[in-house]
């Protein structure tokens, strides 16, 4: 019996690792895909000819060889919006309401964990800190953050969605979208009054800023260099980490059944002695540890933060989880793997192929693009059931 | 003293006023039913009783505990089991994981997995979908589970809302001898059913429920026997 259970644990550990191989696979080949056929029908085109001056080398191979790295690129940025996705699309299943305040538990995250990193640096160990030293810090600064963001997840659904549980939908919406300004504001005075800046920005510390090269690739012109830099594995590696624990506790633990049995049916849930407000605030407490994680690893990448650092990638992070069938945790995975490949390869070569004339500050549109065509041709998502309306 | 008791309840959805002054008893090791016609108010009852619905006025009880205000997880955990109207199965959940659920209660592992097993030599169909999700099995078998479920955390009262429901005959008799067993086993029931004939053959005691009022109890035999039930619920 034991075997069983361990076997079965194993499962629920493997399925996910798999599932997420399958999801940037899947979405690396149709980009790739996609890029390799739109180059091939570019050549010979303005952008072409351009190419072959200033890098010595056609569109086709120039598109080729960016391609790696757009991909390791992409990869990275699709585990931070799964990981953002998830908290929308939890919080989704349990109370069918999309909590637009999940940008700002995002923020409060990376604040959280850059303010503890500036102060630990400030105290000097940052920098006095070894390899495993630094790693250490990151965690705790995650650490720190996830409870942070887990516990204002939980005080909001308590204090401004929880006595509007029973209003007609649009009222807790109305709700979170003005939590999440004031959550804004509130980053921001913070912010200002205790350091006078609207921004922060991340210690440098450990080796973190390092890149690995991973091969490079010949061509015409000059060879181009592929590498990744070690705060991307970081990023990857802690966001796949958290997915599968996620995964773990959702599928194989008991409260995680509890969850499932809450967003499915919330009265029968509460006749089998489940108590449901004990259920959603746990809800609130993962989505939001997760978003605040995502945070850190945001920051992390980007190193620069300001109270509105939540507004893109929750945006984004949402038309993830909506493009994955919300409501659906897989479907969120898939989601911000997609966006996070597809705002790789625009960034990448918008500009190339537009001769300049569209610069990668336009990619942005495409995610939205795609919030668009899902909401209108295909509401519930790619792996969504049918959306009900719940009466 | 009555294992459960309801004194002079009465239930309101908003401005409805659905059950009116309502009295009900049902002692340790009973099988007791309440019949009526459809929105009679029964559900009401049941609903009341589990917690999702509080009295406006008057008092439920449970082994002498006032259970009025309490919240539904709660009462669960007194002792009082539900299978709800429209059997409320978990339909992405699987079979095993609803059973599961029904037993959330339970610490004990082990327990919970002895009480699948019980199930399982209950409704042996359910060991054959155990992994399949409840939201693809029949009605038949979804009743079988939604009664399954509501035995995992070992009530000491057992409330059934119309559990023969959509049911072929074979099924309903297969769910009344169930009935009829777990009460063999010490289990007291609280049977709602639109299938007075049937429900009236398992009871020991009978309430009939008409627009929120009790207008007859006594004895399931004496209660059959009655001329206006005879006409208006058995079709005699
Ligand atoms: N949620 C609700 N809101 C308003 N009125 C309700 C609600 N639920 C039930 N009622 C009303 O309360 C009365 C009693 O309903 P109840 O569901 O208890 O009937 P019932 O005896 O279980 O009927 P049935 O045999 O059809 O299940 C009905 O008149 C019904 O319309
Ligand atoms: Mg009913």
């Amino acid at each position: 019996m034991r075997k069983i259970l361990a076997s079965e644990a194993l499962r629920e550990i493997l399925l996910p690792l798999g599932r997420m191989a399958l999801f940037v696979v899947g979405a690396g080949a149709l980009f790739s895909a996609i890029m390799f056929a739109l180059a091939f029908l570019a050549q010979g085109s303005g952008a072409d000819k351009l190419l072959l001056e200033t890098h010595k080398m056609g569109i086709l191979e120039y598109t080729l060889g960016q391609l790696p790295q757009v991909l390791i690129d992409g990869m990275t940025l699709g585990f931070v919006y799964a990981a953002i996705a998830l908290g929308y699309t939890m919080v989704y299943g349990v109370l069918e309401f999309i909590n637009f305040a999940h940008s700002e538990i995002f923020a409060i995250g990376a604040f959280v964990g850059v303010e503890f990193l500036i102060f630990m640096d400030r105290l000097g160990v940052l920098a006095a800190a070894g390899p495993l030293g630094s790693y250490m810090y990151l965690v705790l600064a995650l650490a720190v953050a996830m409870i942070a963001s887990g516990s204002v997840a939980v005080l909001m659904e308590r204090t401004a969605y929880r006595p509007l549980r029973n209003s007609p939908r649009l009222v807790p919406l109305i709700s979170a979208i003005g939590v999440s300004f004031a959550l804004q504001d509130v980053i921001r005075m913070v912010e200002s009054l205790t350091t006078g800046q609207f921004y922060r920005v991340i210690p440098t510390f450990g080796n973190f800023d390092e890149r690995v090269a991973l091969f490079s690739i010949p061509t015409g012109g000059a060879p181009i260099a592929v590498n990744i830099q070690v705060k991307s594995i970081v990023v990857i590696v802690a966001a796949v980490l958290m997915l599968v624990a996620l995964n773990y506790i959702v599928n194989a633990t008991k409260i995680g059944k509890a969850i499932r049995s809450v967003a499915q049916d919330r009265t029968t849930a509460a006749l089998m002695g489940i108590g449901v407000n004990g259920i959603i605030s746990f809800t609130f407490l993962i989505g939001g540890a997760l978003g605040g994680a995502a945070g850190v690893l945001y920051a992390l990448k980007f190193t620069r933060i300001d109270p509105f650092v939540g507004f893109m990638p929750g945006m984004k992070a949402f038309t993830a989880a909506v493009l994955g069938g919300i409501g659906n945790l897989t479907g969120a995975l898939l989601g911000g793997i997609c966006l996070g490949m597809l705002e790789s390869f625009a960034g990448a070569y918008l500009g190339t192929f537009t001769m300049g004339r569209f610069g990668s500050e336009y990619k942005d549109i495409f995610a939205f693009l795609i919030l668009i065509i899902v909401i209108i041709f295909k509401p519930s998502g790619l792996l969504g059931e049918q959306v009900s309306q719940k009466a | 003293m009555s294992l459960l008791e309801l004194h002079e309840v009465h239930g309101y959805y908003g401005n409805i006023h659905a059950l009116k002054g309502v009295s009900i008893t049902v002692d340790e090791g009973e099988v007791v039913t309440l019949i009526g016609a459809n929105g009679a108010g029964k559900t009401t009852t049941l609903r009341l009783i589990s917690g999702l619905l509080h009295p406006k006025k008057g008092k439920l009880r449970f082994d002498g505990k006032d259970i009025s205000t309490m919240a539904p997880h709660m009462v669960l955990r007194q002792g009082i089991g539900m299978v709800p109207e429209g059997r409320g199965v978990f339909p992405r959940l699987t079979v095993r994981e609803n059973l599961e659920m029904g037993g959330f209660i339970i610490k004990d592992k082990n327990d919970v997995r002895k009480g699948i097993e019980y199930a399982f030599t209950l409704f042996p169909r359910l060991k054959e979908r155990e992994n399949q999700k409840g939201g693809t099995l029949s009605g038949g078998e979804q009743q079988m589970l939604a009664t399954a479920r509501g035995l995992m955390s070992h009530p000491r009262i057992l409330l059934m809302d119309e559990p023969s429901m959509g049911l072929a005959p074979v099924l309903v008799d297969q769910i009344f001898d169930v009935i009829r067993e777990l009460n063999a086993q010490g289990t007291t029931i609280l049977l709602v059913e639109q299938n007075a004939l049937m429900a009236l053959s398992v009871a020991h005691r009978a309430y009939v429920l008409q627009t929120g009022s009790i207008v007859l109890s006594g004895k399931a035999v004496d209660v059959a026997n009655d001329e206006n039930v005879r006409k208006a619920y058995l079709g005699l």
